[in-house]
Formats: C-alpha cells, structure tokens, sequence
C-alpha cells in the first residue's frame, strides 16, 4: 500500500509539472512529547524537536519567525524558532492549555485552558498574562472573527459556542451546540460560523451576526456505526466554497460543499483523525492521524489522498506559516 | 491568582443576574442509604460520600452551563438508615425535586418507584445493577444509569474470547448477589462461546474482613481451594459480596490470571481513565472531593449531567419536557467514553462502554472491536431489544 502510495504520489507530483514550492509543516505528536518538521518538497519529516509534555494545539506567529505549541501538562506554551528549530522561550499560559489563536496583527493570544473554565489573554511582544475570561466547562475550541472584534470559545462539557468581545473581555452571547464542541472556523468573509461537535455528530452552522444555528451537516457513512463519526477539525478554503472535516475514529475526511452544505465525499485517511492545515498556496491539505501515527497528505483540487508521511506517536495539532 | 480568578466569577455572575431574571430553580435529590459496605481491599474502602461526590461535581457542572441560561441547580442528600421507610422518604423528597438520584438496593428502588408512580418526579438508578429492574420489574419513571450485571458480563467475555482465554474456572460466593453475577457471567460465556469447565462454591463462613496475620492464613487457603481443577485459562470470580475473589490473584494453584471480581473487573468507571478527556474530569473531581473517582460516582455524576443536559437543551427545569427529551431520539450524552451514550428506549437503560481495569490502569474498553450490531454496537452489551422482558407502562 505504501509502494502504491509513493508511486501514485511521484506520478502526480510529475504531471503537475510546477516548480517545487517547499513548504514547512509542523506537527505536535501528543504522546511522543516531541514536534515533527515536514518538508512539504521531499514529503518527508526532516527533523524532529523535542517539546515539554503532551503538545496538542500548534500554530505559527504572524510573523512566520515563530511556532507556538501548547504543552498541557506543563501548564505553558513554548516557543520554537523556526529558524533555528529550538525550543526558545515559553508563554505563561493558565493551567492545561489545548488550542488557541491569535489576532491579525499578531499581538495577542488567546488561550483555551482545560483545567479552570478560561480562556486566558496573553500579550505576545511582553509574552505576558494580561487577562482572563471565565468560559464553560472544559474550554476547547477558539477562533476569532475575521475582523477580530469577536472571539469564539467552545465550551466541551457546557456544549456552547461563547461569542466574546475581544474589546471589553465578556461574553455577549452563547449559542448552544451539540455535545462536545471542538473546534470552531469562520469562512474568511465572516459569513458564516462553523463549530464541529465531537459526541453530537454534527457541524453547526451559526450566523455570526444573528449569533444563531442557521443549519447543521450531518455525516453517514454506510457501514460505519453512528458513534463512530466524530467531527473534529475543519479546514476551510479561502474562497469559502469546499470544507474538508476531520471524522476521528471514522478514520475520514468529508468533503463538503461549503455553499450548500452537503457532503460530496469521504476521503479515506488514518485511524482517528484529528487536525489540518493547507499548504499556503492551498494545494495541498495535511491531516494528522492520531492513531495510526501519520500525516495524509491530500490533494485539494482533486480530493485525493496522494501520500502517507510517519510522523511521531499520536500526532495531534499542523501548522504551516502563512503565506 | 485564585483570587484574582474568584473576581472574575464574582463578576460574570453578577453581569448575567443583573440582565437577567430570576433564575430557573432545578431541585436534584439524592437518595441513598447510610453506611459503606465494606470492602475486602483497604485502598477500595469507599468514601463516606461515594456516588454523591460525583453528582456534587455535576452540580458544579451544571451551574457553570447554567449561568449562561439562566438556570440554577441544587442538591438535596437525603440518607436512609435502616428500617426507615423509603417510600416516604422518596416522597417527601419528589416534593421539593423533580429528580431523585437514587443509589439503592432492587427492593428499595422499586418501593421508592412505585411512590412517586403519577408524580412528575423522576427517578435515576445510580446504584443497582439488578436485571430485573431492567426486565420483568422495569418501571417507567425510571431511568437506569448504572450498567446492568448482563453488561458488566459481556463487556468482560468479549475481551477473555479476543484474548483467547476460553476455558474458565468459574467460583462463585455463596450470597444471592454472587450468584446473580455468576448467572449474568454464565450467560455471557454462552454468547461469546468462552467455556465454564468447572464451577466452584467458595462458601461465605464468617469472620473479619481485615485481621492482623490475615496474609499467612490466606496463603495457604486459596491455593488448595483451585487445585486439582481441570485445563482453564483464567479463573472468573463472582463475588459481589467481597468475601474472597481479591485473594485469588497470585495465589491460584495453578499460574492463571482471574477476572470477575477480581484481577480484570468490568466497571462503568475507574479512578485510571485518562482517555477521550477523562484527565479534565479526573482532575476537577480531585480538586472538588481531594479523593479519586469511582464508578459510583460517576454513575452519579452522569445522571445528574443528563438532567442538565436535557434542561439546557429544553431550556426548561419541569421533570416533563426534561424527561420526554431524555426519552427522545435526540438525546445522547457525552461521558468521556469516547463516544455519545443514549438511552434504551425499551428500557431506559443507558448504552455504555464497559472498562476493564486492574485496579491500577485500563487495560481495555468494551464492545471489543468485531462484535457487531445492526443497531448500536453498545447493544452488544447487555439484554438486547429482542430479548427483554420489560413492558414499559405510563
């Protein structure tokens, strides 16, 4: 199967003909404690750094010099240069942090902490705790408003997605999810809200603006019991039109017409799949599989998985700088 | 920092009350009985508080969700001492909670059931694993959290046959609640084809659970008690009554694991789960209690999150609407168990997977994979549709 792979791989990468634009992925692997470096040119891991313990949430600076990775049980975020791929400094995050985001400007982070019910605000230039606002039980997913005046927070136990008001810190509304909420994405023209529910089964749609439940997408895939689909992440393209959803242990990405909302097809991936990041030029989407140990590799344009890459155990988290 | 923390609460409370109304009032009773029953191991003694701990964090739970909706949850314990009239006591109880968690023997549920029968008042088994509670006495103002013993059973048959320990050495105590875990057990090897090559009786005789040379007595005791048994790969033990099966492990006649009551046991919870985000509710159930969890008090905080997931969900605290959800196709609840669990709707028992611990990690989680279902293959678990005995009535 790996042979079969590789070739497929190699005969597309030929047939694109196009000049090689080498990406850098970078990978958290939860059990591992470790963070996994893939050259998007060779599709192989090319170094491979030693994080504190259990680094799931993963994401560059703005600025692209940086990696943030959240280290859960050492209560911290710790910094990697990219340039130098060492471990630099770390960030005082609240206790057990998982996801986080940041604004545009690069300026401020805020952080999903598991252990305390809080989502806490740290200034990224005096890597500082400046705040913190009290969430639902078991705070997980977050993401901010294209224009960055409204924070998203998604509370796993309370199952609400909790609109915050990045100016004031407070909560201005709460829209009630199915259960487990985990991970939220906006489409880029703010359009539209998508928070995936683990348990539930769903991806909810929410207008932003009427901070309301405009639809939901289902997922049925024949021969594979219900409690077996559980949405986690969610890519969506730039141009707002295809969504790809992670399915964990139904062991599959949907691809989902993101106007209308219906899945177009199941892309068959590892065992428990969890996160994603496109390439900066959108090309290609890399998925983690947390349990089968690897990274697929996904053609956007063609929705086809072109290539398998081992990374280290249960990886979790990808992120590849912007563009 | 605590403080500081504290603020903020103090904050957001007072922000959300001032906007708001009153808050909706949702009353949860717990019902139990006083006392512990003894364990045979030390460090298994149960907490004064076993079960209610777990609801306590539910609660806690509950409230965090319910400052968002505007609903307030509270607890009200009430312990029955011997001889005292649970009838009454669920009555007086269902007065002033449209809930009642109740941790209690088959008889006593169903006295307290049969109460509150025309009440709006909901009744949640946090406690019995009883069969029949399920089947030919199944009731329909109650909801069953606890798994039954027909669950505890195959959770642990389907492992034993994936492991290819098909030969068991079946003891049974000589109470009536061993025997009915030695009926679920038997039962369960007959459907997963594991073999009961010899039964034996280890007769209850009396005496102290914790003596000071117990060790050198037992020593000699156990390894007569399993000789001379035919071919067996493990030594299932049944004893609820925690008379002897946590003295088979290392002392068998012959080298052979044993699971049961003891070595592997089936459980709906354990202090070890880490997995699908267990460690943020392990850790914030240490940090409420400074005690590790138990199955009873998960079982309990289970049934007390159902209710606020049902009353969040119908943003509604009366027992009917909440309850005609919980019965609903809609309504699933996540529990850390990697997947959603939902509600036979012939008997209301709760679909869930079944760890199997060593009393020091997990050492798995069933349904095993490969027994299938054409429904759910939680179904694997248990009595299923088909063959139940429970008709339930309004």
């Amino acid at each position: 199967m790996w042979r079969r792979c590789l070739l497929s791989g190699t005969a597309l990468w030929l047939a694109a003909g196009s000049p090689a634009l080498a990406y850098v992925a970078y990978v958290s692997n939860e059990k591992s404690n470790t963070v996994s470096v893939i050259d998007t040119d060779k599709w192989a891991v090319t170094n491979t750094i030693k994080v504190g313990q259990r680094p799931r949430g993963i994401e560059f600076t703005r600025d692209g010099k940086f990696v943030l990775v959240a280290v859960g049980d050492d209560d911290k975020i710790e910094v990697i240069d990219a340039a130098t791929q060492q471990v630099v400094d770390s960030l005082p995050s609240g206790p057990d942090p998982e996801l986080f985001t940041q604004d545009a400007a690069g300026k401020t982070l805020y952080v999903a902490n598991e252990n305390d019910n809080t989502v806490t605000v740290i200034d990224l230039e005096k890597r500082v705790r400046v705040g913190d606002v009290q969430v639902g039980v078991e705070p997980e997913g977050m993401a901010l408003s294209p224009d960055g005046k409204i924070l998203i927070n998604t509370s796993e136990t309370t199952n609400m997605a909790h609109f915050i008001d990045t100016a004031t810190r407070q909560i201005v509304a709460n829209v009630l999810v199915d259960a487990r909420p985990r991970f939220a994405e906006f489409k880029r023209d703010s359009s539209e809200l998508w928070v995936s529910s683990e348990i539930g089964g769903t991806v909810s749609i929410i207008d932003p603006a009427k901070r309301v439940i405009t639809g939901k997408i289902t997922f049925n895939i024949p021969g594979l019991r219900r409690e077996a689909i559980q949405p986690v992440g969610i890519g969506i393209t730039k141009d707002g039109k295809t969504a790809f959803i992670a399915l964990g242990p139904a062991n599959r990405v949907a691809v989902v017409d993101a106007t209308t909302h219906t899945v177009t097809k199941y892309l068959l991936v590892g065992q428990r799949v969890w996160h994603m990041a496109f390439t900066p030029d959108e090309k290609y989407l890399l998925v983690t599989n947390g349990v089968s140990n690897d990274v697929s590799v996904i053609d956007v344009a063609a929705q086809k998985v072109i290539k398998t890459i081992q990374v280290g155990e249960l990886p979790w988290g990808i992120t590849f700088a912007g563009p | 920092m605590i403080r500081r923390l504290v603020g903020i609460v103090g904050l957001g409370l007072l922000a959300s009350q001032a906007l708001a109304a009153e808050p909706v009032e949702i009353g949860i009773g717990y019902l139990g009985q006083a006392g512990i029953r003894s364990k045979l191991s030390l460090v298994e003694q149960p907490a004064e508080n076993d079960g209610i701990a777990g609801a306590r964090l539910a609660i806690e739970d509950n409230n965090t969700t319910g400052r968002f909706l505007n609903q307030r949850f509270s607890l009200e314990e009430v312990r029955l001492r011997d001889g005292e009239d649970v009838a009454k006591a669920a009555t007086a109880l269902a007065g002033r909670n449209g809930f009642i968690i109740a941790d209690l023997p088959a008889d006593a549920l169903l006295k307290a059931a049969d109460a509150l029968r025309g009440s709006k008042t909901v009744l949640f088994n946090a406690g019995s694993t009883d069969e029949r509670l399920r089947e030919q006495d199944c009731r329909a103002n109650v909801i069953h959290v606890a798994p039954t013993r027909s669950m505890l059973a195959d959770a642990l048959a389907q492992y034993l046959v994936w492991k290819q320990w098909k030969r068991w050495l079946l003891v049974v105590g000589s109470h009536e609640s061993d025997k009915l875990w030695a009926d679920a057990l038997r039962r369960a090897a007959t459907r997963f084809g594991a073999k009961i090559v010899q039964e034996r009786v280890f007769e209850d005789t009396g005496g102290a659970r914790r003596t000071d040379s117990g060790v050198t007595l037992i020593q000699r005791q156990m390894p007569v008690f399993t000789q001379q048994a035919p071919a067996y790969d493990v030594l299932v033990a049944a004893d609820e009554s925690e008379v002897f099966a946590s003295y088979l492990p290392y002392r068998t006649w012959d080298p052979r694991p044993v699971a049961g009551s003891a070595g592997l046991v089936p459980t709906s919870w354990d202090a070890a789960q880490d997995q699908w985000g267990a460690i943020q509710m392990q850790n914030r159930f240490f940090k409420l209690n400074s005690r590790r969890m138990t199955a009873r008090d998960m079982q309990a905080w289970t049934a007390a999150r159902m209710i606020g997931e049902a009353a969040s969900r119908t943003n509604s605290g009366d027992p009917k609407p909440v309850f005609d959800f919980l019965k609903s196709a809609d309504f699933s609840i996540a529990a850390f168990k990697g997947q959603r669990l939902t509600l036979r709707d012939w008997n209301l028992q709760l679909r869930q997977p079944i760890l199997l611990v060593d009393g020091r990690m997990v050492v798995s989680v069933s349904p095993q994979e490969g027994f299938l279902h054409q429904y759910s293959e939680l179904d694997t678990l248990g009595v299923d549709r088909p063959e139940t005995k429970c008709k339930l009535s309004g």
